[in-house]
């Protein structure tokens, strides 16, 4: 009997041990074993944005639960991370201490180079092309390079073949604690500051030992620290990439839908020894054929719907004999499928125009103005902007290729200067419609030499633009960096450059509808290379076809009423013959 | 003065069903034709594409079942071509019947159609028909042929063009298809015969 009541308080008291040794890696639940379903819920929530960043006296728990549940290693108790890092690249030597080969790898992918050869041999990458924003990283890199996966690049002197200089907390870091700043040439906050400065904000310093014991896969704040806020703000460059695919509901995105899917950006941008796939510079248009398959040899770009999907994705009644399938062989994916851009609320910037830059405010002094959704309308430092939210793509037929404008490419001021340009054939196996953000701008031009310029824009220094507002001084700064001749003529010239739109992939009942494109109000009006139904048509045959129907219509007509009159004739006994 | 004299069973069961149904589904894929055109807006293009094409499939399974019956029944017969009379047919349109002169064809249980209507049926046969289902099975089994080598010969406005122009002759068939019903003895007998099968026959008094 007695044994029997021991045995009853001894199991449950075995049980408890057993919970309480199984959760006891979480400080959070040494006394009290959270339930199973809490800690999968913790798993779940994108992490906090790096715009507020938590205070580092309580690290956030949830993102490092979220990363024990899925690694072998706890890096907490790593040796070489039990230190107090002084620098980033102090962080690296210690990751590189395990992973020996992490450097080597991130070396050879364009995070780090930041430099692309295509297939004509034109180097291109951000260290080579212009862009239709801030234009030009090169003699800005104290400011540019704040998205430089690596430390220190400040100018040409930059050591690249240094390991030491690879950062591998932007990517890695799953607090969201870890912020780089315009200014620090690619170094994270070692010190609190203010930022944006005189605008009473501080960013804390970065807690290095604690984020280095936080490591974790990429999740889509980590990416989104440098693509979401492209051109220096967020959503300016994209417009289908900004700070609301944190935490996106299913509207904005169906496949990173928080409380659904919640794809991270690398579930669809495979990575191989750190190469992203999906770069822009080597746009695949164009996928048939099945989806891959797990298993199978398959060198397709996995950053694409059909990598997943096939060319084939819609159900439908065989009746109708795929008649949506059959649009995969003129439309990308995207066409659909994302029915307008810039869905997040943030917004997007669809012009930039440079030519007022350093016209002053009243008492002369620089001014910023806002639009009345608080987005940037006018500064002195940068010009006149125009934003706006759920844009309309514009449409164009794209092979893949864009041919991008290199500094010092030859330009046609008379004319809007494509500052890259989606090649592509109408109606070309090769070529798909695909949707595009254009943004639109004015830039500096050499107007002796005919080439857009380098100008040196951020800096603290007497030839920055943005602090001493002269052109001239800033050009000429500018194009030295650049190592190239700059007559010291220079007017403003029309650009625009297009961005395919491949992200906020909307639900599929807010895909677009038929009558959007097959109809008189088409979205593709005008762009050649397929026959839409609805739109076109023959205009001649319409012509005749109509005629020749409404002089039948008359035929019977006059036939009909020539028989009536002969017979009301014949009624009254008259000849139908005599007239 | 005439008079009818004799009823004769013209159109058997089957026939008078094929005849109405393939009649509505005619007019019901053109009206969804036209939509699917940009003529004008009724249902929305995506619900007159759909049922264009389940109309469409109707008309098939229809001309499955008519076909299998005009060869077993010999009833195919009636669309032999013939060019006597047709003098006749075409002065009795054209001046004949506007004098009340008596119709130079009776119709007769061996001969359904007169010479006139045996030729425009078999234009129906021969030529709209393969016109418009043939550039339909293309329009409709574009995703089938189109990757294939025949997708760089054959490009879609050449499909719509032909089934377009179709579409107008079957148009215009119909105008004058409807208009000749009110042909006979009475403005609705014809339409008559063909609801009920009966054709009453009437005889001129001298």
């Amino acid at each position: 009997m007695q044994w029997l009541y021991a045995r009853g308080l001894l199991l449950p008291l075995m049980l408890a041990w057993v919970t309480s040794v199984a959760f006891a890696d979480d400080p959070k639940t040494t006394a009290v074993p959270a339930p199973a379903p809490t800690a999968v819920v913790a798993a779940q929530p994108a992490p906090p944005t790096p715009a507020t960043p938590a205070p580092p006296a309580t690290p956030p728990l949830t993102a490092a639960m979220a990363n024990k549940d899925h690694t072998t290693a706890d890096h907490s108790r790593f040796e070489a991370l039990q230190k107090d890092f002084k620098s980033g690249p102090e962080v690296t030597e210690a990751c590189l201490t395990c992973h020996t080969e992490a450097a080597k790898h991130v070396m050879k992918t364009k995070h780090w180079t930041w430099e692309y050869i295509d297939k004509s041999g034109k180097k291109l990458g951000k260290k080579n092309v212009i862009n239709n924003f801030c234009t030009s990283a090169i003699s800005n890199e104290k400011d540019c390079m704040a998205c430089h996966a690596g430390y220190g690049w400040q100018d040409k002197h930059f050591d690249f073949k240094n390991e030491k200089n690879v950062d591998c907390l932007v990517c890695h870091d799953s607090t969201a604690t870890y912020r780089k700043l315009p200014g620090d040439a690619g170094h994270p906050v070692y010190e609190r500051k203010e930022f944006p400065k005189d605008s009473g904000k501080f960013v804390e310093a970065a807690d290095l030992k604690m984020i280095a014991q936080l490591v974790a896969k990429p999740n889509r704040a980590n990416c989104g620290s440098c693509h979401f806020y492209g051109a220096g703000g967020d959503g300016t460059k994209h417009g289908d990439l900004d700070s609301s695919l944190k935490k996106p509901g299913k509207y904005l995105d169906v496949h990173m839908d928080a409380q659904g899917l919640n794809f991270s950006c690398t579930t669809c941008h495979q990575t191989d020894e750190h190469k992203v796939s999906g770069s822009r510079y080597e746009v695949t248009a164009v996928m048939t054929g099945n989806a891959h398959t797990r298993g199978a040899k398959d060198d397709k770009n996995p950053a694409s719907c059909q990598s997943c999907h096939g060319d084939k994705p819609h159900q439908q009644n065989p009746l109708l004999m795929g008649q949506l399938n059959a649009h995969t062989d003129k439309l990308a994916c995207q066409t659909c499928h994302i029915p307008e851009y810039a869905r997040g609320g943030v917004g997007t910037e669809k012009s930039w125009d440079w030519s007022t830059a350093t016209k002053m405010g009243p008492e002369g002094k620089p001014i910023a103005t806002k639009d009345s959704a608080g987005r940037r309308a006018f500064d002195s430092k940068k010009g006149t902007f125009v934003w706006d939210s759920y844009l309309i793509p514009e449409y164009k037929w794209f092979n893949g290729d864009m041919n991008y404008s290199a500094r010092g490419d030859k330009i046609d001021p008379s004319k809007t200067v494509n500052i890259n340009q989606p090649e592509g054939t109408a109606g070309a196996a090769d070529s798909r419609i695909w949707p595009f953000k254009v943004h639109r701008g004015k830039q500096a031009y050499d107007k002796e030499f005919s080439y857009l310029l380098n100008v040196h824009t951020a800096g603290e220094d007497e030839t920055a633009l943005w602090h001493n507002f002269d052109w001239q001084k800033a050009i000429t700064a500018g194009m030295a960096s650049a190592e190239m001749p700059y007559s010291g003529k220079f007017d403003f010239v029309s650009t625009e450059m297009s961005w395919p739109i491949a992200h906020m992939v909307a639900p599929k009942g807010d895909a677009l509808a038929c009558a959007q494109c097959h109809q008189a109000e088409s979205r593709l009006k005008g762009i050649g290379g397929v026959y839409m139904p609805g739109v076109d048509g023959n205009k001649y045959l319409d012509m005749f076809g109509w005629a020749a129907a409404i002089l039948a219509l008359l035929g019977v007509i006059i036939h009909g009423a020539l028989r009536t009159i002969c017979v009301s004739r014949k009624k009254r006994g008259l000849a139908c013959q005599r007239w | 003065m005439s008079a009818v004299v004799n009823r004769i069973y013209l159109y058997k069961g089957y026939e008078r069903f094929w005849h109405w149904s393939q009649a509505g589904l005619i007019f019901f894929m053109l009206f969804t034709g036209f939509e699917v055109h940009g003529t004008y807006e009724f249902w929305g293009f995506k619900t007159a594409v759909e049922y264009h094409i389940y109309a469409a499939w109707a008309l098939l399974v229809l001309w499955a079942f008519t076909i299998f019956w005009q060869f077993t029944t010999g009833e195919w017969r009636h669309y032999i071509p013939s060019l006597k009379k047709v003098d006749a047919m075409i002065k009795y349109y054209t001046y004949g019947i506007f004098v009340h002169a008596p119709n130079p064809y009776q119709k007769t249980t061996d001969n359904k159609h007169n010479p006139l209507q045996r030729l425009a049926y078999l234009a129906v046969l021969s030529l709209m028909s393969p016109l418009v289902w043939g550039s339909g099975l293309f329009y409709l089994f574009y995703g089938v042929w189109q990757p294939t080598w025949l997708g760089g010969y054959l490009p879609l406005d050449v499909v719509a063009f032909v089934h377009t122009a179709g579409a107008f002759m079957f148009l215009i068939f119909i105008i004058a298809h409807i208009y000749l019903t009110t042909t006979g003895h009475t403005v609705f007998a014809h339409i008559k015969t063909m609801i009920t099968g009966w054709e009453e026959i009437e005889e001129e008094h001298k």
